[in-house]
């Protein structure tokens, strides 16, 4: 395992449109190895683009991707999961019918080398432990709750034992007491050292749990720091947070 | 290996006794029911696993068809005839596939039809080879009586059959079922995951079209006559589709049973009904969808293995 602080993603002027929409333009940015990213921004600011553009989802259409040292600009997504991307997905995407453990066994077995369908389920079944998901493990995906089914996609993203993963929205659609129940995995994961970039819309959760906080507004990057500078930047309160979160934090001190 | 499966290689042995009380038309519709059952097993890897709706199935049926024909008549043997077949079947149909299978849904399957009508058009014009719209004779293989001949070919075919099953029951069970099978509930997540799902439905489109390449060629030495449009008949392509959804989508057992049932209804409607044996047919058919829509499978099977272990079967 490298040290703490080398750099293990890299952005450099990636931009992507989608024909005369410029859902990125010129971000760069880079990630160190274990650190907590927040990825906020108003809707439609390019977010889950970003994602998309390093995954391999949506190639960027101009700029380079370096992961671990290597370029991945133009990477398939299957190949950037067995490197060691993995991602959650916004919108639940779930293997239906399969059961929970499947799903799970699914993300194993295709992302690692040599693994065979029963050590895949094998290794399933910790992660599902791990998300608190074991009593459901022979349930099919489709019969869980939305609170499960996120956390099944963070087993899944889990079991591709990943170097670098990126939660979209985790929380969204889920009450405070599951919010908090997933702050808690989160804190687990980032204690264990993986590197995290998360989109979230929940301030509170965002500033629990980031080392630091990157703003995207209109695809473009317009602030990148330290959580306690990035709330009071002039033009992310603008953006995004709005005058009266900045009060309310302000009075609060 | 599932109770489903070793039911399905069960009843593919019952029908290897049929030549054993059968005249030469019991013989004639056992080989049909197993090239039926090849079309179904087959068009079930990429329809069923993979969730594919490939109308190919004509288009490879007829290329295996004029491979053997065009192979016989040049005096390679039978059996290297349909080996050449299978083999030409696989390689073209995984490098189609690997094209074909970016679309998705409807546009995949109007993509697949059109390679029927591509495949036809390229038999009707070759003349030099394949004798164009006069159609190919093929040379006799056994040819001693009737019966024997009859006998020879539902062997033949049912031997096909079996090894079908076997590479359909062993694609179910590995990690390229597993994938094809993640492939048809979720692509975009399957990719996520790290499945190379291009390579994934290439392989099973290849698959898919070996067998019935092989079958297309054991019926033209069968049939010892040829022309492009019996053999890029779209119905070949329509018909699998129809067995499979009778039989249980997605299930070998199921599929199997779905084409020996729909050779049955075929072929009591055509003796009963000559005038309007299609209609009536079509009408089973929908009374059949309608009223068991997850096909033979969900009747019985499916019951009787809840019962037995207090799980829900499962379709592998």
């Amino acid at each position: 395992m490298s040290k703490p602080g080398h750099e293990i993603l890299h952005l450099s002027n990636v931009s992507r449109h989608f024909s005369g929409l410029k859902a990125l333009s010129d971000v760069s940015l880079s990630v160190n190895k274990g650190e907590v990213v927040g990825l906020i921004g108003p809707n439609g600011a390019g977010k889950t683009t970003l994602v998309n553009t390093i995954c391999g989802v949506t190639p960027a259409s101009s700029g380079v991707v370096t992961f671990d040292g290597r370029d991945i600009t133009r990477i398939k997504t299957y190949q950037s999961a067995r490197l060691g991307l993995s991602r959650t997905f916004q919108i639940v995407q779930p293997f239906a019918e399969y059961s929970a453990l499947d799903n799970v066994a699914a993300a194993a077995l295709f992302s690692q080398r040599g693994e065979s369908l029963k050590s895949a389920r094998e290794a399933a079944r910790a992660h599902l432990a791990f998300v608190g998901l074991d009593a459901q493990a022979d349930q099919s995906a489709a019969t869980l709750t939305l609170a499960m089914r996120k956390r099944l996609e963070l087993a899944k993203a889990l079991a591709m034992k990943p170097k670098l993963l990126f939660l979209d929205e985790v929380n969204a659609g889920l009450n405070s007491a599951e919010v908090e129940r997933a702050t808690k995995l989160i804190h687990q994961l980032a204690a264990d050292g993986i590197t995290i970039v998360m989109i979230e819309h929940l301030m509170k959760v965002v500033l629990n749990v980031c080392t630091r906080i990157a703003v995207l507004h209109n695809g473009r990057l317009i602030a990148d720091g330290a959580p306690r500078d990035i709330i009071k930047d002039p033009a992310v309160v603008d953006a995004y947070l709005g005058q009266q979160y900045a009060q309310r934090n302000a009075a609060r001190g | 290996m599932t109770r489903t499966n070793v039911a399905l290689l069960v009843l593919i042995a019952c029908v290897a006794a049929l030549p054993l009380f059968g005249d030469a038309y019991a013989l004639r519709l056992g080989t049909m029911a197993c090239m039926y059952a090849i079309f179904a097993l087959s068009w079930n890897i990429v329809g069923g696993f993979a969730g594919y709706p490939s109308f190919a199935t004509a288009a490879f049926f007829g290329l295996g068809a004029y491979t053997t024909g065009i192979l016989m008549n040049k005096g390679v043997p039978l059996t290297l005839s349909l080996l050449g077949s299978l083999i030409l079947c696989l390689l073209l149909a995984a490098a189609l596939g690997a094209v074909l299978l970016r679309l998705r849904g409807h546009y995949f399957a109007i993509a697949s039809l059109s390679l029927v009508e591509v495949f036809r058009e390229l038999v009707n014009n070759a003349t030099d080879l394949t004798g164009g719209g006069m159609g190919l004779n093929i040379p006799l293989v056994s040819g001693s009586s009737v019966l024997s001949d009859a006998t020879f070919f539902f062997y033949a075919m049912w031997g096909l059959l079996l090894l079908t099953a076997l590479v359909v029951i062993a694609v179910s069970v590995s990690k390229l079922g597993f994938g094809l099978n993640c492939i048809r509930q979720n692509e975009t997540a399957s990719n996520m995951v790290g499945l190379n799902s291009t390579l994934y439905k290439a392989i099973a489109f290849g698959l898919s079209a070996c067998f019935v390449g092989a079958a297309g060629g054991l019926y033209a030495a069968w049939v010892h006559y040829i022309d492009p449009s019996d053999v890029f008949d779209i119905l070949y392509s329509v018909k699998p589709i129809v067995m499979a959804l009778m039989g249980g989508l997605g299930s070998p057992l199921g599929v199997v049973c779905g084409a020996f049932v729909y050779l049955g209804l075929e072929e009591v409607v055509w003796r009963n009904y000559i005038q309007i044996h299609s209609g009536v047919l079509g009408v089973l058919i929908i009374l059949l969808l309608l009223f068991l829509p997850h096909g033979l499978i969900s009747l019985h099977v499916g019951k009787i293995w809840r019962g037995l272990t207090g799980r829900k079967a499962k379709h592998v």
